[in-house]
């Protein structure tokens, strides 16, 4: 099985297909041709059972265990996804799967319209998490895999695995979401405003129409700065940079990066710009501040979830307060109330939102657990 | 596996094979696993502590971490057969509330608690004249989880005041199971099994 993967040109790092039909969006559209640009790691076992999808969040990719081809850098999460670790290529068959309206492969406003030979720009759909998600299972049905040993996601990944067990609960074994949320509250849709309305306040944002010109950096370095901000905890900052100058032993009474934070803000603007597309940035995070999952079921959650048989994990940071503790236990009591198998921890990190992607001994614990008992049944 | 806490393994024996059960204060999560490998149970937990809740996880069981006296609100009427507390009612800040709670979600309850009223404890308080520290309720008195020490009597009182009927009741002293009679006195630990009237 194993040799005959490896000449399945479907399966192996950077891959991209075009999905055979067109994906119905939630706002009625139908939409098509769409893109997918994925990786996977480990074989596909004979009965085809032990497939993990993994879910990226709002500015990941599908690099989630190999080298970013545009910055160098290892994968986001091999902390999670590698030999030894919860999620193992030597026991499963993991995908990542860029999400439809990103940028790194996967059909977004940057790709070209067929119809007019020009990127979409502002005349791309806007989309859903449930839209990317159906186009994720319109993937899994090109790879000839029907079931999910598990959707395992973090933040807007978190989102993705939700939503997963919600529209396709007979196609997912076992959810697991970590630092995410069954909807986006009115502080999340303000920061989201705010990192858009500085992209759109950019010049060269020009509606949208700048592919082929100077791209409205200095709109997107700002929306990455706002947002960043809220991925850390205040205890975290002050902890990393407190009021500590930046390579000067005195304020300069202007409006240079005086502080630390300041610069360390400004660099992650700015090499947030070289690597993602503003117009995805405002796609994803409109589709971000859309979901919720109980605003089709009656504002009811638990009915989202009536009769499933999927196994959840979530697991939430004391410290975040993007996603705070109190969204997981919404989703924990909902799933309760629909008689579900469901574990759930709040884990101590000083770390805010972003300590899932950081160094978690007891989230690894979990997850590895939770994974091999999955298995067993 | 290790062998049950003593308490445990009347609670592990009484219940009925593939029933659903929550136990509330769950854990590392052992009596759980207990009841699934030999009972083929549905067990869910409910624990405070995110390092047991963590352990039962990874042993793949599924535990919430959460508050006995604020969560178990949560849990719908009669959506398990059996809703168990062991050793943790006495340290609920409104052990009353739970209890009601505990015979509303199951069908039927166990719960279990170190007896406060046993000869030595009240030795100790007698003649120590100081919060009584035994093998059994080792913690002094200004660190202790335990904030709602009760005796079998009081216990019993609760539960007539509460209209819950007992199904049954086993006593325990040095591990060991002993007759109800002069119970308040001699047992260190009691197990009852209750019903709402």
């Amino acid at each position: 099985m194993a040799l005959l993967m490896q000449e399945d040109t479907r399966f192996g790092l950077d891959r991209k297909t075009r999905l055979l039909g067109p994906v119905k969006l939630d706002s009625g559209a139908e939409f098509a041709p769409v893109d997918i640009a994925y990786e996977t790691y480990g074989a596909l076992n004979a009965d085809k059972s032990n497939a993990i999808l993994i879910c990226h969040a709002l500015t990941g990719d599908q690099y989630v265990a190999s080298t970013h081809p545009m910055t160098g850098k290892d994968g986001w999460w091999t902390r999670m996804v590698g030999p030894g670790k919860p999620i193992d290529p030597a026991r499963h068959c993991i995908i990542s799967i860029n999400v439809m309206g990103s940028c790194m492969g996967s059909s977004g406003p940057a790709s070209i319209d067929p119809t007019t030979g020009a990127a979409y720009a502002m005349g791309f759909p806007v989309i859903t998490i449930p839209d990317m998600v159906r186009a994720q299972a319109l993937l899994l049905d090109h790879l000839g895999i029907e079931t999910l040993e598990a959707v395992v996601g973090g933040s807007m990944g978190g989102m993705q695995a939700l939503s997963w067990a919600a529209l396709y609960p007979e196609r997912v074994k076992s959810a697991v979401v970590i630092a995410s949320t069954a909807r986006h509250s009115a502080q999340n849709i303000a920061f989201h405003e705010v990192g858009r309305q500085a992209i759109m306040a950019d010049p060269r944002w020009n509606n949208g129409a700048y592919y082929g010109h100077e791209a409205p950096s200095s709109g997107l370095a700002v929306a990455r700065m706002a947002a960043h901000i809220t991925y850390l905890s205040e205890a975290g900052l002050t902890e990393k940079f407190g009021r500590r100058l930046q390579n000067r032993d005195a304020k300069s009474f202007g409006f240079d990066a005086d502080f630390q934070v300041e610069s360390y803000l400004r660099y992650q603007g700015l090499s947030f710009v070289d690597r993602f597309d503003a117009n995805s940035y405002l796609y994803i995070t409109r589709a971000m501040d859309y979901f919720d999952l109980a605003e089709p079921h009656d504002g009811i959650l638990a009915k989202a979830f009536a009769g499933t048989k999927t196994r959840f994990c979530l697991i939430s940071f004391d410290s975040d307060w993007l996603y705070p503790t109190a969204e997981s236990r919404r989703i924990v009591h909902a799933l309760n109330a629909a008689g579900a198998a469901v574990s759930f921890v709040e884990l101590s990190s000083p770390f805010g939102h972003d300590a899932f992607l950081l160094e978690a001994p007891e989230m690894n614990r979990i997850v590895d657990g939770f994974l091999r008992a999955g298995e067993q049944s | 596996m290790s062998a049950l806490r003593p308490d445990l393994a009347i609670i592990a024996r009484e219940v009925r094979a593939g029933a659903r059960v929550l136990d509330v204060g769950c854990g590392d999560g052992q009596l759980m696993a207990a009841l699934r490998d030999t009972k083929n149970v549905d067990a869910r937990g409910l624990e405070l502590n995110a390092h047991d809740v963590a352990t039962a996880v990874s042993r793949g069981l599924s535990v919430i971490q959460g508050d006995a006296d604020t969560d178990l609100a949560e849990y719908p009427d009669g959506s398990f057969d059996y809703a168990i507390l062991s050793q943790t009612l006495q340290t609920t800040k409104r052990p009353d509330l739970v209890l009601d709670h505990l015979v509303r979600i199951g069908r039927e309850a166990f719960v279990s608690f170190p007896n406060f009223a046993q000869w030595r404890i009240r030795f100790a308080h007698m003649f120590g004249g100081r919060m009584p520290v035994t093998k059994q309720l080792p913690h002094l008195w200004y660190d202790t989880p335990n904030i709602h020490h009760v005796t079998i009597d009081d216990f019993r009182s609760l539960l007539h005041d509460r209209n819950i009927e007992i199904e049954g009741q086993w006593f325990l002293s040095g591990n060991k199971p002993r007759g109800d009679r002069f119970a308040n006195l001699l047992a260190q630990h009691a197990v009852f099994k209750l019903r709402r009237k």
